[in-house]
């Protein structure tokens, strides 16, 4: 009785699930006392109530993107101290000396780091963004579908908790970013790490799918008046050539992750070796999602450039018809290279050499794009703000990791440098300087129009350079190792293959890279500190070119007042050379608060802790659960509500009543 | 700080820094850049023209880059007594765009051939030309170790390979457990080790010496201390190395070979004075058709 008891309701799980080794240990104990310390904080100030419906709640892509932000920037100081253990393993790991990680504790270190900066640094910064953004850039007051919206990032959250919580309870996978077969199957991974990596990134993906869908629509049907697609700003557009792969590369990374669960569950034989199974098929579609998902992230930011070149160089965007074009050829491009992950698998010359060649294709509206923003500086006035600092870095770093990904990508030279720290160190040079770059330069750029305030700009542009020379420190040493013959992912080398003096520098670099972070935290609390001093009264803080900075800033929930028309691609600037002020007031709808997404959250969560630890009657209960609470929210036939003109007349003016109070201050 | 200064200062840095690290790249051994085999250095050789072709494009890009962001500064604008254009309505050019879609095609263009032309070259499958008869290595990857088998000369090794100088080696390599790389950089290339696959490597050492061999994959627990070594020496060096692994009490029968098949790491060079015949290709075929071969 006790004993199906206990199968019903513990599984797998048991005592020993709690970390032995003393580096795990203290950081579950950190993640339990964090969590801890925040709950006991919001009971004392008693901003429970506030927190549910102020933002738990919440349907505004406005607070929804600020929750995806500050999600994301845990995710990067959790992402960031993996880093740090490695640079600080491989520094020391020589010869007789082992390191302070075990292989095993080293080999979830790397493959936590790849898959929480993918999945919830890089990809909760972009949806972040995107939610902050893009529907005001379209002159839209919120996305397609609020509810979806919200849904989508409760489910990121929830499958960041439970990639959190393998360090707390049980395990995490140590077999890579993308947990190749056979060594992520049951024979060779036996524990619950891969099953929390399968069903963390099933849960978050899942919500990725349904934003991606949830974006394309806004940009389909949300542009207001008169905006054409050929005149929406250049971040609309890389958005939409995002959202694009999205929809397209997400449903095989959740197909593909089901069969390896249904292999590790159920003693299917998709990618096993033997019994008919074929681990090269797992490769081949992971890539099919992992190619398509670099450019998912890369795009976004490169519509970032787009609109901070422009607006920093006082001009507009150059060969705006060719950036599409080029948007369009990577998209396109990005569905047809996957096969250069692996040409070492030994697919014959003909196919290497047709991946190679469209590999090396996609260089040519990249370049195009690096083009375009350098003329678009040409005869401008370029105002050198930390934002332009980013951007700057990213040409001179994007471009070298352009050089080494144009030689893997000729397959002869592949089979030299692939799986080495070359390798590691180009993809890197990409990510680093084309993704998480242009997001901060983003997030510098936009943050005063979601926080009415001005970030500080010194210790930014400190930020920005720590970032950069920390960079280089860190990753260039990687190329020269890689070409000594390093491979990724060592715990241990011999002494006298004379690496260790490289590894040091990097770890030095890496160091570098923590003094920027800590900057870009400082420089968040020294702006809230002195957020008086710093308010923008004007909502237009660097004579911004698009819709967004037409709003006050902080953007008002209901964002415009009326919804504005567009003639022009720079609409706000041709506006204010026209000496033009579109306003007036209309009766807006704007969706309730709901507390089913946060409640789905829950539920999934409890799903994939159910299928990690095969309580399966948790896993039945949460699935019936998340199935009644749809039900119940279709049920609800007022899902809005009207807030009338007159109301935002009232609002409108208590605020600008507000704005002259804060003026005293200027 | 002037711009000029600035830029004084950064070029001086840098000088330093370049000076530093080629004084230290000098005193070390860098295999992909020393190759000591044929196919490493031809694939060096086209590692250097693809750079060069990028180099092309990127000096300039870089120097373009660097004269607007001087040129068009706000300051500028202001300061400077020659007169800076603004033009904030210029946004295309069809000559200019024409120039930066064209020249990248052009590029690429010729490198796809390139790429074309050394996949075929270069492919790891395609026998070295030579008048000498290829060496066949079977390579078989074990946790946590590489097994060398000799089929024509009957000895195996583990860890430590031994190749005559100037003879083409056929590398036939296969896992009996988890995926790995089989990667000697200085010889040049590497090709997955799979179970079930039979995939293949040739190479050729063209100086005698010792090179280290890198499995290139994560394959583990024990995957970091598995690395093994690559000897090349005379054909007559290489005999006697036969001789002396012929003398190894060990013969890698079915029960050998399943105890040396258990987990293990930093297994120290061991010889096998015999292999069972077939070894290899049980070992490859018994996740095939699971009832057959001895390697069970």
């Amino acid at each position: 009785m006790i004993g199906s008891f206990a199968i019903a309701w513990l599984g797998r799980l048991s005592w020993h699930a709690f970390p032995q080794a003393a580096v795990t240990r203290g950081a579950a104990v950190g993640i339990v006392l964090g969590a801890l310390v925040v709950l006991t904080l919001l009971t004392y100030f008693h901003k429970w109530r506030w927190l549910w419906h102020e933002w738990l709640t919440t349907q505004d892509p406005k607070r929804i993107g600020v929750m995806y932000v500050i999600v994301a920037v845990a995710m990067l100081l959790r992402g960031g101290s993996d880093a740090v253990m490695m640079r600080l393993q491989q520094a020391v790991s020589v010869g007789s000396n082992n390191g302070p990680f075990s292989p095993d504790t080293f080999q979830q270190v790397f493959s936590a780091h790849g898959t929480i900066m993918i999945f919830f640094v890089a990809m909760g910064l972009m949806f972040g963004i995107i939610n902050l953004v893009l529907p005001q850039q379209l002159g839209s007051r919120d996305v397609a579908f609020p509810f979806m919206n919200a849904l989508s990032f409760w489910l990121f959250t929830s499958g960041m908790i439970l990639i959190n919580l393998s360090l707390v309870v049980g395990e995490f996978s140590a077999a890579g970013w993308l947990a190749y077969p056979p060594l992520s199957e049951l024979k060779f991974s036996p524990g619950v790490g891969v099953d929390y990596w399968i069903w963390s990134l099933q849960i978050a993906g899942v919500g990725s799918l349904m934003s991606g869908i949830n974006f394309l629509v806004t940009i389909v049907k949300n542009r207001c008046q008169g905006m054409t697609m050929m005149k929406m700003p250049m971040f609309a557009w890389s958005v939409f050539g995002s959202m694009i792969l999205v929809a397209f590369a997400f449903p095989i990374l959740t197909v593909t992750l089901t069969l390896l669960f249904l292999d590790r569950a159920l003693g299917m034989h998709f990618f096993t070796a033997g019994a008919g199974g074929n681990a090269m098929m797992y490769v081949n579609l992971i890539w099919a999602w992992g190619h398509p998902e670099v450019y998912i992230l890369v795009l976004p930011s490169f519509g970032i450039y787009s609109e901070i070149v422009a607006t920093f160089s006082r001009k507009r965007l150059f060969g705006y018809t060719s950036m599409v074009w080029a948007i369009g050829a990577i998209v396109f491009l990005s569905f047809t290279v996957w096969l250069h992950h692996f040409f070492t698998m030994g697919a014959g010359a003909d196919v290497n050499a047709v991946f190679g060649i469209a590999t090396m294709l996609i260089a040519i509206p990249t370049g195009v794009k690096i083009f375009n923003w350098l003329f678009t500086m040409y005869r401008g006035r370029i105002r050198f703000t930390s934002p332009m600092v980013w951007f700057m870095g990213f040409v001179f770093l994007f471009i070298t990791g352009g050089v080494t990904g144009v030689l893997m990508a000729v397959p002869a030279i592949d089979f030299q440098v692939h799986n080495s720290l070359f390798l590691v160190a180009h993809f890197h040079t990409m990510i680093i300087s084309g993704v998480v770059f242009g997001f901060f330069a983003g997030l510098t750029y936009w943050l005063p129009k979601v926080l009415g305030f001005r970030l500080h700009e010194g210790l930014g542009k400190i930020a920005a350079w720590c970032w950069i020379i920390g960079f280089m420190l860190a990753f260039f040493p990687l190329y020269i190792l890689g070409l000594m013959g390093a491979t990724r992912r060592l715990d241990h080398y011999d002494a006298s293959l004379g690496w260790q003096p490289l590894f040091i520098v990097a770890g030095i670099g890496a160091a570098v890279i923590v003094a920027g972070i800590v900057c870009q935290l400082l420089q968040l609390a020294v702006s809230i500190w002195q957020r008086n001093e710093r308010r923008d009264l004007t909502g237009d803080p660097w004579n911004g070119r698009t819709l967004e900075w037409s709003v006050p800033s902080p953007t008002p929930f209901y964002v415009f007042t009326k919804l504005p028309v567009v003639t022009e691609r720079d609409q706000f600037w041709a506006d204010k050379q026209a000496g033009k002020k579109q306003g007036g007031y209309e009766d807006i709808i704007l969706p309730k608060n709901s507390g089913v997404p946060i409640i789905i959250g829950g539920l999934s969560f409890l799903v994939g802790f159910g299928a990690i630890w095969h309580i399966w009657l948790l896993a039945i209960v949460g699935l019936l659960g998340i199935i009644t609470a749809l039900i119940v929210r279709s049920m609800n036939d007022e899902p809005e509500y009207v807030l009338t003109a007159k109301e935002v007349e009232r609002l409108e003016n208590a605020r600008r009543r507000k704005l002259k109070e804060y003026a005293v201050y200027e | 700080m002037k711009t000029k200064h600035k830029l004084g200062l950064i070029f001086v840095v840098f000088t330093v820094f370049v000076s530093i690290a080629g004084w230290y790249l000098s005193r070390r051994s860098i295999p992909i850049l020393q190759p000591a085999g044929q196919m490493g250095r031809k694939e060096l050789h086209l590692m250097l023209f693809a750079l060069l072709l990028a180099v092309i494009v990127v000096i300039p890009t870089y120097a373009i880059a660097i004269m607007i962001a001087i040129k068009y500064r706000e300051e500028n604008h202001e300061k400077s007594r020659k007169r800076v254009k603004y033009d904030p309505d210029f946004d295309h050019s069809r000559l200019f765009e024409s120039i930066w879609w064209g020249i990248p095609i052009v590029i690429i263009g010729i490198l796809s051939v390139v790429t074309w032309n050394s996949s075929h070259a270069l492919d790891p499958y395609k026998p070295l030309a030579s008048n000498k008869k290829p060496l066949t290595i079977q390579v078989v990857s074990l946790d946590w170790k590489w097994l060398f088998i000799y089929p024509k000369q009957h000895v195996a090794s583990v860890n430590l390979a031994e190749i005559p100088v100037g003879v083409p080696v056929d590398f036939h390599v296969t896992s009996d457990t988890i995926m790995n790389s089989f990667w000697i950089p200085a010889l040049g290339g590497q090709i997955y080790a799979m179970p079930s696959m039979d995939t293949q490597l040739h190479e050729q050492a063209d100086k005698t010496g010792s090179f280290m061999g890198s499995p290139a994959n994560i394959a583990g627990h024990g995957f970091s201390r598995m690395d093994f070594t690559v000897r090349a020496a005379s054909q007559t060096g290489f005999d006697a190395w036969v001789k002396q692994a012929r003398q190894a009490s060990k013969q890698l029968d079915n029960q050998t070979y399943q105890a040396l098949a258990k987990p293990s790491d930093n297994v120290p060079v061991t010889y096998y004075s015999g292999v069972m015949d077939g070894l290899y290709n049980d070992i490859v075929m018994k996740y095939m058709m699971p009832q057959t071969g001895a390697a069970q």
